[in-house]
């Protein structure tokens, strides 16, 4: 028998809501209420909330925790500042990607860990075994509930709820405050491109938050999202997702993800492989491409040149807002480029379809 | 529960017939709209093609999932709905009307006598629908 799904703590809000359950990574999570593109649209035009309780949380401390994450880490952990947010990889000795996650400086010594939810497992082995010194990890995903408000007016509602200036934080940057006298995280972050909030609270006050939140956001046109707009917002991004477009097979450098990695910073895991790729050159890349033949691209459809295989998709779907059939896939560095065409089988045919400029969409977030 | 007109007749698949004459229109039912999700893609095949019933003649896609369509009855593709290039949400906004897919020139025509009434169909989805 399979194992039974995890449920976040807003479950009964979510089936009460109307929402369509699916499995996702060992969690039993919604898929979509009203429907995705008009959920889609609506973080686009207005708000939406999201319940992505299902992230993992790792909480570090000590005095050795700074060299600690800088060794574990890809990205330069000791440029981070308190209050500070930093996108940043785990990587495995052969440069492969463990995980992607964003790291908060909670206090000089003290850092928070989000990682993505199918992993928690594989993190919290890999950190706790690769990630030893002066310092102490602590996995509290299960009582941390994480929710996203996401949308041009994330800032208004949230502004209405906090007992902080939320417009004082910074990209990348977080507040401690209550949201609806909820104790909160309040980070700017997200993954969709607009402007808005990740919220870190307690799992037993996440209804209260997310009801506080359905309910002043009237006003604003709010909406729930589930994990299908979740999932073609940040497609229109060409934000990456782990176990689609990146995995441990995957080194950042082909991902695009090279300005996670400082090489000067000084030793970490992943290192001088890593360094190799960066040097040589990466044999593929992965590219943000439209179809120009109409047909959708899907995750693991072949991509071909003249018929014969050169790469494969990894993310593929119709963009709600920008109204294309749009993907991601990794293709030889040589047909990388703006501008070059290959096919996607498609059910046995090849449709045409070429590289286009990324983000499909242009981001919205706050960069100030 | 959903809307299942009672001149139409139904496959296990959730595809719909009506009848015209020598003729079929066909299309997907509310049902199967509701459980895809926004359909944003629909590959039709083209007039002049042979369908045989209960075997693919086209694929619907929604954001998340890709299926197949089955023909309801075995002929001749007479017409498709071009409109549904340009705009495939027409098959979540009225799967009966301005949503429908194909229409057939039938070939056998006794065929009909395999498929579900709308109440058949509701019980069908009652148990289920698979």
């Amino acid at each position: 028998m399979a194992e039974a799904l995890k449920r976040t703590p807003l479950y009964g809000v979510h089936v009460r809501a109307g929402a369509r359950m699916v499995p996702f990574g060992g969690w039993e999570m919604p898929v979509q209420y009203a429907g995705i593109v008009e959920e889609h649209r609506t973080v686009r035009s207005a708000v939406g909330l999201f319940d992505v309780s299902h992230m993992g949380e790792f909480e570090i401390a000590g005095p050795g925790a700074p060299a600690v994450l800088q060794r574990l880490t890809t990205n330069d952990a000791s440029a981070l500042a308190v209050g500070q947010v930093q996108y940043s990889l785990l990587c495995d000795p052969d440069g492969g990607i463990v995980d992607d996650l964003t790291i908060y400086r909670l206090d000089a010594d003290r850092f928070m860990l989000t990682v993505n939810a199918a992993n928690i497992d594989k993190d919290w082995a890999w950190v706790t075994a690769e990630g030893r010194g002066d310092a102490r990890w602590k996995n509290i995903s299960a009582e941390t509930a994480l929710l996203a408000v996401q949308g041009p007016r994330a800032e208004a509602l949230a502004g209405r709820l906090a007992d902080v200036d939320v417009t004082a934080i910074g990209y990348y940057r977080f507040a401690r405050g209550k949201v609806a006298g909820v104790s909160a995280i309040i980070s700017r972050t997200g993954y969709t491109g607009e402007d808005g909030f990740e919220l870190y609270v307690s799992a037993g006050q996440a209804v209260d938050l997310w009801d506080a939140l359905m309910d002043a956001g009237k006003a604003d046109g709010i909406v729930p999202v589930g994990l299908g707009a979740r999932d073609t917002l940040r497609l229109e991004m060409k934000y990456a997702l782990y176990g689609n477009d990146i995995d441990q097979t995957t080194n950042p450098i082909e991902a695009g993800l090279g300005w996670v990695v400082k090489i000067g910073k000084g030793e970490f895991i992943g290192r001088p492989a890593v360094e190799r790729v960066k040097a040589e050159g990466p044999r593929r890349k992965l590219v943000g491409f439209e179809m120009v033949d109409r047909a959708v691209a899907r995750h693991g459809y072949r991509i071909l040149k003249g018929g014969a295989e050169i790469g494969v998709v990894t993310s593929g779907s119709y963009g709600p807002q920008v109204d294309r059939y749009i993907g991601m896939g990794y293709v030889p560095t040589e047909c990388s480029m703006v501008g070059d065409e290959f096919e996607v089988e498609v059910r046995g045919k090849g449709q045409r379809a070429k590289v286009v400029q990324t983000p499909f969409y242009p981001s919205k977030v706050k960069k100030s | 529960m959903g809307n299942y007109p009672a001149d139409l007749k139904y496959t296990k698949e959730h595809e719909w017939a009506r009848m015209e004459g020598n003729r079929a229109r066909v299309g997907i039912t509310a049902y199967a709209q509701e459980q895809l999700g926004d359909v944003v893609f629909v590959e039709l095949p083209k007039v002049g093609t042979k369908v045989s019933q209960m075997q693919p003649f086209g694929v619907v896609e929604s954001v998340k999932a890709v299926s197949d369509l089955f023909a309801p009855l075995s002929g001749e593709v007479v017409e498709v709905n071009a409109e549904l290039v340009k705009k495939p949400e027409l098959v979540n906004q009225d799967p009966y009307g301005k949503g429908w897919m194909l229409v057939i020139q039938v070939s056998s025509p006794q065929e009909a006598n395999a498929l579900l009434t709308a109440q058949q169909y509701e019980e069908f989805l009652a148990k289920g629908g698979h």
